[in-house]
């Protein structure tokens, strides 16, 4: 004789039908079903046969005798189950031992009956230890699974995150990861470029565990493919954000700070898909390094404004990763966006990392348990340089002097440049050039951005890098935009469907060998770079 | 004439078939009004060429620029030439990069655009 045992739980008989393995037997109703083999029978949790059995516990219960309205009664019978003796243990529903028609095709004994009754009785007890045990195995398989699935997720990122940091003379790079239990989607970068200039990536897959590794490393790969083509930091997010949304999966996105480093100038381009807004820390206090753009794979044909800053000797920049800001202290404090801005600009004897951990540690407490991961990469002009690549030894300040707003003032701007540059020799066609470029940017500065006010002066640094002749001009445009330098249709402006104007931006960028705009809260600056070296000259009438 | 800036003035004058402007100083915003005014004398000469002479100009700023498509679009509307001489290396660099000298040929003196446009 077979016995099969319904295994059933609390939980399931309130939330789920179940399957009821039947003895098979010669009974006329179900003639069809051989023997030896099991039909699964589904009891409805709401059954009233349920009850029944639960009520009439080490009871043999006559199915054919039943008089309930019930399904599971008629799916005992048409399996051909004569008696049944319900498994309860502990008040537990736990099985159902269903007998068929005996082989001799006599009816069941009286002592049949007794020692089915005591059968069951001790049955219960061990179908129940049964069933822990096998739930614990399952749980064990469970949880086995997503150790393996988290260990699967720690390997892609270990393996994709950078064994080392760039080593830059006169930089100091400084990288810090630390997954939280779950393994967020956290990843950093560096790439590097021949012409000696380094990317800096970090973002944030949302998601954690094994899916949130794969699409970070598919948003690496895309990230690279795209440096290795594309030049500029918007572009760069443009291109990987368009082969990612086609890419990743639903409610899924990634935000991405790309930062591209020249070491010999010190100027850094960035261009953010909604990620943390970098702070850099200079001697005049700790500010936002602001570009906006949506994070990748959530929209196609997304454009990514890009902005750029010079750091100075000493200056570092801080990307890091929501897990920072975000982490809690036991009392549910947020250690928050302002807390690290403020420690940013506290004096730090030596690197600004381990500090800014220690911080962290202090404010969450010994038994934090983190929350997500936790990514920093600190990019510092190192003060002890040495080298070519000491910042203050590569560019030397010529002449820093400020004007006011008034009209025609960009002739003085431009006399005195060309005073200051005079010992450089530059070519005469070149310094006519950079003439017109630097009354060009002035006049925009005072126009544009100090709207001709007297008391707001446009500020005009002349430096020298290495073979670079730099001239900034700043004004305080506040958060208005300075446009795209675009080619003016001349064409349109003669029909008068064009104003005549407009040739400002134009002018300058065809007159220097590169213009870089960079601007913050408050000030705009226009940056007119001329190259020194004869392999770098355009090659226009000197 | 129309009051000029300090560091700008306009003489008008016409010789043979051209009227010409002689141009003397900074051209940026300042010189609106003198230019606009010059230009409107040289009209009266009702040549069908007016010459801009840039031999006396030290500096052209965008403004500047805008202010000479203004005079472009003034004579093309009016079925003249313009044509300029006189400008230095630098600002004939502007001319083609703006390209300007696409619609008003740059003559290296003002000879050299008499004989054309005698020619012509």
């Amino acid at each position: 004789m077979t016995i099969r045992a319904l295994r059933r739980n609390r939980r399931r008989q309130e939330n789920a039908p179940s399957a009821l393995p039947a003895q098979p037997a010669v009974a006329p109703e179900a003639a069809a079903v051989p023997t030896g083999a099991i039909v699964p029978l589904d009891i409805a949790p709401g059954d009233p046969l349920l009850a029944y059995l639960q009520a009439n516990q080490s009871s043999v219960i006559d199915v054919q005798r039943l008089t309930l309205d019930s399904d599971g009664v008629r799916a005992l019978r048409a399996a051909g189950v004569r008696l049944a003796l319900p498994l309860v243990s502990q008040g537990e529903l736990v099985g159902l031992i269903n007998l068929g028609q005996r082989l001799s095709e006599q009816d069941y004994s009286s002592d049949d009956r007794r020692l089915l009754g005591n059968l069951a009785t001790q049955a219960a007890p061990a179908v129940r230890v049964a069933q822990l045990v096998r739930q614990q195995q399952e749980e064990a398989l469970e949880r086995q699974r997503i150790e393996q699935e988290l260990r699967v997720a720690r390997l892609i990122q270990q393996f994709l995150l950078p064994k080392s940091v760039p080593d830059i003379a006169g930089w100091e790079v400084t990288a810090y990861y630390q997954p939280a239990r779950a393994v967020g989607g956290d990843f950093y970068d560096f790439i590097s470029f021949p012409d000696g200039r380094i990317a800096f990536v970090i973002g944030d897959v949302t998601d954690k565990g094994v899916p949130a590794a794969l699409v970070m490393a598919t948003t690496r790969t895309l990230l690279r493919s795209a440096a290795e083509r594309l030049v500029s930091p918007g572009a760069v997010l443009e291109e990987t954000n368009n082969q990612l949304v086609e890419n990743i999966p639903p409610k899924m996105f990634v935000t991405c700070l790309y930062a591209l480093l020249d070491p010999a100038s010190g100027r850094l381009v960035f261009a953010n898909a909604g990620h943390d807004v970098p702070y850099r820390r200079t001697r005049a206090g700790v500010v936002e390094l602001r570009a906006r753009g949506m994070p990748l794979g959530l929209l196609p044909n997304m454009h990514y404004e890009q902005h750029e800053v010079t750091l100075e000797t000493g200056d570092c920049v801080l990307l890091y990763s929501d897990g920072l800001v975000e982490a809690h202290s036991p009392t549910r404090e947020m250690f928050g966006f302002p807390r690290l801005q403020a420690m940013m600009g506290e004096p730090v004897d030596g690197n600004l990392v381990p500090f800014l951990l220690d911080r962290l540690r202090a404010f969450t407490g010994p038994q934090w348990e983190q929350e997500d991961d936790v990514t920093i990469v600190l990019l510092g002009s190192r003060p002890g340089g040495n080298g070519a690549g000491e910042p203050e030894e590569r560019r030397k300040v010529l002449a820093r002097f400020e004007l006011p707003s008034r009209p025609g003032n960009e002739r003085l701007a431009m006399q005195q440049v060309a005073e200051v540059v005079a010992p450089l020799g530059l070519a005469q066609g070149k310094l006519d050039r950079l003439k017109t470029a630097v009354a060009e940017a002035t006049m925009n500065g005072m126009e544009h951005g100090n709207r001709y006010d007297e008391d707001i002066p446009v500020l005009i640094e002349v430096a020298r890098e290495t073979d670079d002749l730099t001239i900034s001009i700043t004004d305080r445009g506040l958060k208005q935009p300075i446009p795209e330098a675009a080619t003016p249709d001349l064409t349109a402006k003669l029909a008068g469907q064009q104003s005549p104007r407009g040739w400002g931006l134009f002018l300058i960028q065809n007159m220097v060998d590169e213009m870089h705009v960079t601007a913050d809260e408050v000030h705009h600056t226009v940056n007119l770079v001329v190259h020194l070296t004869e392999g770098a000259q355009r090659g226009t009438t000197e | 004439m129309e009051p000029q800036s300090d560091s700008f003035r306009v003489q008008v004058r016409r010789r043979d078939g051209l009227a010409v402007l002689d141009l003397f100083g900074d051209i940026d915003g300042f010189a609106d009004v003198a230019l606009d005014a010059a230009y409107s004398e040289a009209e009266a000469f009702a040549t069908p060429t007016i010459m801009l002479h840039f031999g006396n100009v030290g500096y052209i700023n965008s403004t500047g620029i805008a202010l000479i498509v203004g005079l472009l679009a003034r004579a093309r509307k009016t079925q003249r030439r313009l044509v300029t001489c006189g400008l230095s290396e630098h600002y004939r660099e502007i001319f083609n990069i703006t390209r300007l000298s696409d619609f008003m040929t740059v003559y290296a003196d003002e000879e050299s655009a008499l004989r054309e446009v005698a020619v012509a």
